[in-house]
C-alpha cells in the first residue's frame, strides 16, 4: 500500500541504518554461552561492541577474524579457523556466529567452508554450535542481520522432526516464540507473563531478556553471554503445542523452523496497540484452550480508557517516525490507531515487508530525509534513536526515542512498550510529550483602547 | 590503497619511543582475542574534533553507522563535525564499480548543503580493496568546486588505531598544513604573544577550556589544537608555530617530527593532567619560547594558580588521601594521571603499560618506586584479579573497562574520549576529586555487595530471619 521511495542522494546524511553484522552479533547476543565474531577488520567489531554497550550499559561479548592487510588481499580463511579455536579453547562456549562483513565479502569469503574445515580438523569441539551467516554491510539493516542470523541458527541447531523424533505438542504448555529486534529485554519481560497467565511456557528465540536485561550476578566476569535461549532448549522447538512469531522481518525463520518440526505458527506483525495485541491474546486462548484472564482484560479496559484520554493530544498529531520496517510498521499502526498522522516514515533499506505498511509513502532514507519531509510537513513528534535527537530539535519538536541505539538515557533497553499495558505506557508518554505543543496558543491581543495598566498597554504602532 | 611499503613507513615512526626496542606498539592482532579499534577508527578520533569540516566516511554503513556522533570532544561553535556522512556504499556501487562516481557525488552534495571550507574522505576496508582511487577523486573534486577535499586514507585493515592516527596526522601535514598563514596578530597587546600549536589536544568534554583561559593570559596564542575545537582554518596556519607541544600522547608524534623537519619548528611533549604536569607544561613553553618576561609571568601565574587550586583541593584531599588506585589506560597518559593522583595523596597500586614505550615505563618507575606492577595484558579478568589481589578502591580505565568493572562491584572512573567531564588543568582537578569521591564513597557498594538477608536462613530456621520492619501497636 505504501509508495516506497528509493534513495536518491550519493551522500547518506546523519545515518539512521545500523549494520547487518550489528543485527547478526545482536541476535546471537540472545543466546546462552554465545560469542559472536565478526569476519573482518578489528575496527568492525570494536565499533559494534561501542554501540551495543553504549546502549545496554552492559559489558557486551564481542570477537573479531581481525584481518589485516596481508590477509585481506591474501585471504583470510586461516583468520576464521584460527579465530573459532581460539574462543572455542578459551571460553568453550555453546555458540559461535561468524558474521562476514562488507571487508570480508568483498574479499571473497566463504565462511562456510571454512566451518567446515575447522569442523574437519578439530572434532574435540563438535558440541559447540558453530554457525556462519552471509552479513555485509553492503546490504541490509540491523533488521536483516538479526533475522538471517536467527534463520541460520534454527538451520543448524534445531533438528528435523523425522530425524529427533519430535512432534508438536509433545511438551503441552510450551509455546516457542520467534521475536524481532524491536522487541526490548523489557517487553520480553511482558510477554513472558502474558504467556504465563495463560499456563503457557514460552521459549523465546532468542531471549535477551535474559542475558542483556541489565542484571547483577554472583559471576564477576564471563567471557561469553551469561543467560539467553539455551542450545539445548533448541532441540526441543519441534515439541512445542505452537510458534508465535513477532515481526515480519522474521518470516523466513518462522518458515523454516514450521518445515523442520511442523509446529503450527501464529505470525502478527508487532505488539503495540489495541487490535495487535488483541490478536495475541486470541492466539493465546486458542493455543492454550484457556479462556482469557480477568487481569487481561481489565488491562484492557484500562487501555481503552488510555485511549480516550489521549486522543485529545494525539489526534491529527504530525508525527515524523524513523525506524527498521518492523518497528515502523508497528508504530503507524499505533499512531493509526489513534488517529495521528504519520508525515514522514523513513526507514533504513528496501524490504518485502514495506509496501504492505498503510501509510502513503515510505522514504528510504537517512534522518537528514526525516527532517526534511518532517520539516515540509510541519511535524509535531519526532519518534527515531538516539541520533534523531539533534534532528526533532532542528525540527522543534519534542522526540520520543525508540529503536537502535539509545545512548542518551538510561534504561531505553528495558522500556515495555507491548501488551495492553506497556501500549497505555507508551501512549501516556507520547500524550506527554506533546500535552503543552500539540495546538497553538492564540497570541494575545492588545485593543488599543484597552484600560489595563500603562505597563500592559500595546505599543502605539509608528 | 596504500602499498604495504606506506604502511610500514608509517610504523616506523623515528620520533617514537617504541622503535627503539624491539618490541612494537603497534602488534599484530590475533583472530578471537582481539580488542581495540582500526585505522579508520583512528584517524576519525584524531580529526573529527575539527568542527567546521564536513568529515565523509567512504565505505559501507558499519564505519560510519556504528560510530557516528560518539565521541567526547566539544567546539565553540562551529558544529559540522556532528554530522555524521558517509556513502552508504551498496553492494551495486560495489560489484558494479561505481564508489568512486557515488563519493565523487557526494562531496558535491556536502559543498551544496553545508558549504564547509573543507571536506575530508575517510577511506575504508572495501574501497581500499576494490582499488578505489580516493586521492584522484578528492584531487578533481577539489579543482571541479574550489573547496579543498582532503584524502585520508585510512582503511581498517591498515593496522591499528594507533596507525590510523599517524595517518591523519600524515594527511595533516602533506595537504593542510601550510596552506595559510595566521591572521595578524593584535596590536596593543601589553606582552608580546608567542604563537604555538598543541598536538594530540581533543578537548573531551570541553576540559581544554579549563587551560586556555591561562595561556591567553600568558600571550600564548594557540595558532591550533590538533584537533579539540580546531577548525580548518587553524590547521592551515600550524607551520607558522614557534614551538609545538605534544600533548598527553605518542599518537600524532609524526606531525611534531614531520613540522620540525619541515619548518624548523621545536616541540616537547607534556601533559594537562594534574597540578605538576600543568605547571610543567606551561614552564616548557616559557622555557622553548626563551622569553624572560615570559617564565617571569609563568611563573606568577603558576605560584597564583597553584596556591589556589591546593587551597580547593584541601577539604577533599582528607576523603581521598590513601585510597587505592588500579590505573589502567594507553600510553603516556598512564604517568600523566599518576602524577595528578600523586597530587592527591592516593596511592596507585599498578599501571597499566602495554601501550607505553621504554621512556615512558621509566617515568613511571620514577614516579611510582621500582616494584611498581605493570599490566600488559589488560584483559577484564585479569584487571578484576589484580584490583582483588591489590586491594584496589577503585579502577580508573577506558570506558570499555566500565562495565566489566562495574559487574565485578568495583568503583570506577572513566579516563578515555568518550567520557563527559573535563580533567585537564588546575580547574579539572577539582571535578577529578569530585568524581573520585562520588563512586569511592558512594554507598552503593556496600548495597550491592552485600548478599540479600534471607540468604542466611534455611526453610528449616527461616522464623530466626531479622526483619527490618515496623511494629505495629
Amino acid at each position: 500500500m505504501a509508495d516506497i521511495l528509493k534513495r536518491n542522494k550519493a551522500l547518506s546524511v546523519n545515518p539512521l541504518k545500523a549494520s547487518q553484522p550489528i543485527g547478526g552479533s545482536l541476535a546471537t547476543l540472545g543466546f546462552n554461552r554465545a560469542m559472536p565474531m565478526l569476519h573482518g577488520s578489528q575496527g568492525c567489531t570494536a565499533f559494534a561492541k561501542v554501540f551495543f554497550v553504549r546502549h545496554f550499559r552492559e559489558p557486551i561479548p564481542l570477537q573479531s577474524t581481525a584481518m589485516d592487510q596481508a590477509s585481506s588481499v591474501l585471504g583470510a580463511d586461516e583468520n576464521v579457523r584460527e579465530g573459532i579455536k581460539v574462543i572455542a579453547e578459551k571460553s568453550r562456549p555453546a555458540l559461535i556466529t561468524i558474521l562476514t562483513t562488507g571487508l570480508a565479502e568483498t574479499q571473497g569469503a566463504d565462511v562456510h567452508r571454512n566451518v567446515r574445515e575447522f569442523r574437519e580438523a578439530n572434532p574435540e569441539f563438535a558440541d559447540i554450535a558453530v554457525v556462519a551467516v552471509n552479513t555485509p554491510d553492503f546490504t541490509g539493516s540491523v533488521e536483516t542481520g538479526y533475522a538471517a542470523t536467527l534463520t541460520e541458527i534454527i538451520r543448524a541447531v534445531v533438528p528435523d522432526a523425522k530425524e529427533a523424533g519430535t512432534f508438536p505438542g509433545k511438551r503441552q504448555r510450551q509455546v516457542n516464540v520467534l521475536v524481532s529486534y524491536m522487541l526490548t529485554p523489557g517487553d520480553l519481560e511482558a510477554l513472558r507473563d502474558i504467556f504465563e497467565q495463560f499456563q503457557l511456557r514460552p521459549v523465546f528465540v532468542p531471549d535477551l531478556s535474559d542475558s542483556l536485561d541489565g542484571c547483577l550476578t554472583e559471576d564477576d566476569f564471563s567471557p561469553v553471554t551469561l543467560g539467553g535461549t539455551p542450545i539445548s532448549e533448541m532441540a526441543t522447538l519441534g515439541d512445542a503445542l505452537a510458534t508465535v512469531v513477532i515481526g515480519a522481518s522474521l518470516s523466513k525463520a518462522a518458515e523454516l523452523l514450521e518445515q523442520k518440526t511442523g509446529v503450527p505458527t501464529y505470525a502478527l506483525d508487532h505488539l503495540y496497540g489495541l487490535k495487535a495485541n488483541d490478536a495475541l491474546i486470541c492466539a493465546l486462548a486458542k493455543i492454550s484452550g484457556n479462556p482469557v484472564p480477568e487481569r487481561i482484560e481489565r488491562q484492557r479496559a484500562q487501555l481503552q480508557d488510555a485511549m480516550l484520554d489521549t486522543h485529545f493530544m494525539l489526534g491529527q498529531l504530525r508525527v515524523a517516525l524513523a525506524a527498521d520496517a518492523d518497528l515502523l510498521a508497528a508504530f503507524i499502526d499505533l499512531l493509526q490507531e489513534m488517529g495521528a498522522e504519520v508525515v514522514a516514515a523513513v526507514t533504513s533499506c528496501n524490504t518485502p515487508s514495506l509496501a504492505k505498511i498503510p501509510v502513503a509513502s515510505i522514504k528510504i532514507g537517512d534522518l537528514e530525509d526525516m527532517e526534511i519531509i518532517g520539516k515540509a510537513h510541519k511535524a509535531q513528534l519526532v519518534i527515531g534513536n538516539s541520533h534523531a535527537v539533534d534532528t526533532a530539535e532542528r525540527l522543534g519538536a519534542p522526540i520520543l526515542r525508540a529503536g537502535f541505539p539509545l545512548f542518551d538515557i538510561i534504561g531505553g533497553y528495558q522500556k515495555t512498550w507491548i501488551g495492553y499495558r506497556g501500549t497505555r505506557q507508551t501512549l501516556f508518554d507520547l500524550a506527554n510529550l506533546v500535552i503543552n505543543f500539540s495546538h497553538e496558543e492564540i497570541p494575545a491581543y492588545h485593543s488599543v483602547y484597552g484600560q489595563k495598566p500603562a505597563s500592559e498597554q500595546a505599543k502605539p504602532c509608528h | 590503497m596504500k602499498s604495504t611499503k606506506d604502511i610500514a613507513a608509517l610504523l616506523d615512526e623515528p620520533a617514537c619511543e617504541h622503535n627503539k626496542k624491539e618490541k612494537s606498539g603497534c602488534a599484530k592482532p590475533k583472530p578471537g582475542s582481539a580488542a581495540g579499534g582500526c585505522a579508520f577508527d583512528g584517524a576519525q578520533i584524531a580529526l573529527l574534533p575539527i568542527a567546521d569540516v564536513a568529515h565523509i566516511v567512504h565505505g559501507p554503513i558499519a564505519c560510519a553507522g556504528s560510530s557516528w556522533d560518539n565521541r567526547g570532544t566539544r567546539s565553540s561553535g562551529a558544529d559540522l563535525y556532528r554530522i555524521g556522512m558517509t556513502t552508504d556504499l551498496t553492494e551495486q556501487d560495489i560489484v558494479m564499480g561505481r564508489a568512486e562516481k557515488r563519493l565523487f557525488h557526494a562531496i558535491k552534495q556536502a559543498i551544496d548543503t553545508y558549504a564547509p571550507p573543507a571536506v575530508f574522505v575517510y577511506n575504508t576496508c572495501v574501497p581500499a580493496l576494490i582499488g578505489d582511487d580516493i586521492n584522484a577523486v578528492c584531487k578533481s573534486a577539489q579543482a571541479l568546486w574550489g573547496v579543498p577535499v582532503v584524502p585520508i586514507d585510512c582503511a581498517g585493515f591498515y593496522g591499528t588505531k594507533n596507525l590510523g592516527n599517524r595517518i591523519a596526522g600524515d594527511a595533516m601535514v602533506a595537504h593542510v598544513i601550510g596552506t595559510r598563514d595566521p591572521d595578524p596578530l593584535p596590536e596593543n597587546s601589553p606582552v608580546k604573544i608567542h604563537d604555538v600549536n598543541l598536538v594530540g589536544e581533543y578537548n573531551i568534554a570541553g576540559e581544554f577550556w579549563h587551560v586556555l583561559p591561562l595561556l591567553d593570559e600568558l600571550g600564548l596564542r594557540i595558532l591550533c589544537t590538533l584537533s579539540g575545537d580546531a577548525r580548518f582554518r587553524e590547521v592551515q596556519t600550524m607551520h607558522k608555530a614557534e614551538v609545538n607541544m605534544m600533548v598527553c600522547s605518542k599518537a600524532m608524534v609524526n606531525v611534531a617530527r614531520k613540522l620540525q623537519q619541515k619548518y624548523g619548528t621545536p616541540w616537547f611533549e607534556g601533559s594537562f593532567y594534574g597540578i605538576t604536569d600543568t605547571s610543567q607544561a606551561l614552564r616548557d613553553f616559557a622555557k622553548a619560547l626563551d622569553d624572560d618576561d615570559l617564565t617571569a609571568r609563568t611563573e606568577q601565574l603558576i605560584a597564583r594558580e597553584e596556591s589556589r587550586i591546593r587551597a580547593e583541593l584541601e577539604p577533599w584531599k582528607d576523603r581521598l588521601k590513601g585510597k587505592r588506585v588500579l590505573l589502567f589506560t594507553g600510553g603516556v597518559k598512564s604517568w600523566s594521571v599518576i602524577s595528578a593522583l600523586q597530587d592527591l595523596g592516593m596511592v596507585v597500586v599498578a599501571t597499566g603499560t602495554n601501550k607505553s614505550t621504554e621512556e615512558d615505563k621509566a617515568r613511571i618507575r620514577e614516579l611510582m618506586g621500582e616494584d611498581t606492577l605493570m599490566i600488559n595484558d589488560g584483559s577484564p579478568k585479569e584487571l578484576i584479579r589484580i584490583v582483588h589481589d591489590y586491594q584496589a578502591d577503585i579502577l580508573i580505565a577506558g570506558g570499555r573497562n566500565m562495565y566489566t568493572a562495574l559487574k565485578a562491584k568495583i568503583p570506577f572512573l572513566d579516563i578515555n574520549q568518550e567520557r563527559e567531564f573535563g580533567y585537564e588543568g588546575y580547574q579539572g582537578m577539582l571535578e577529578l576529586v569530585r568524581q573520585l569521591a562520588l563512586t569511592i564513597e558512594s554507598p552503593v557498594w556496600q548495597a550491592v555487595r552485600t548478599p540479600a538477608p534471607w540468604r542466611s536462613v534455611t526453610s528449616q530456621n527461616v522464623e530466626t530471619l531479622q526483619c527490618n520492619v515496623w511494629a505495629a501497636r
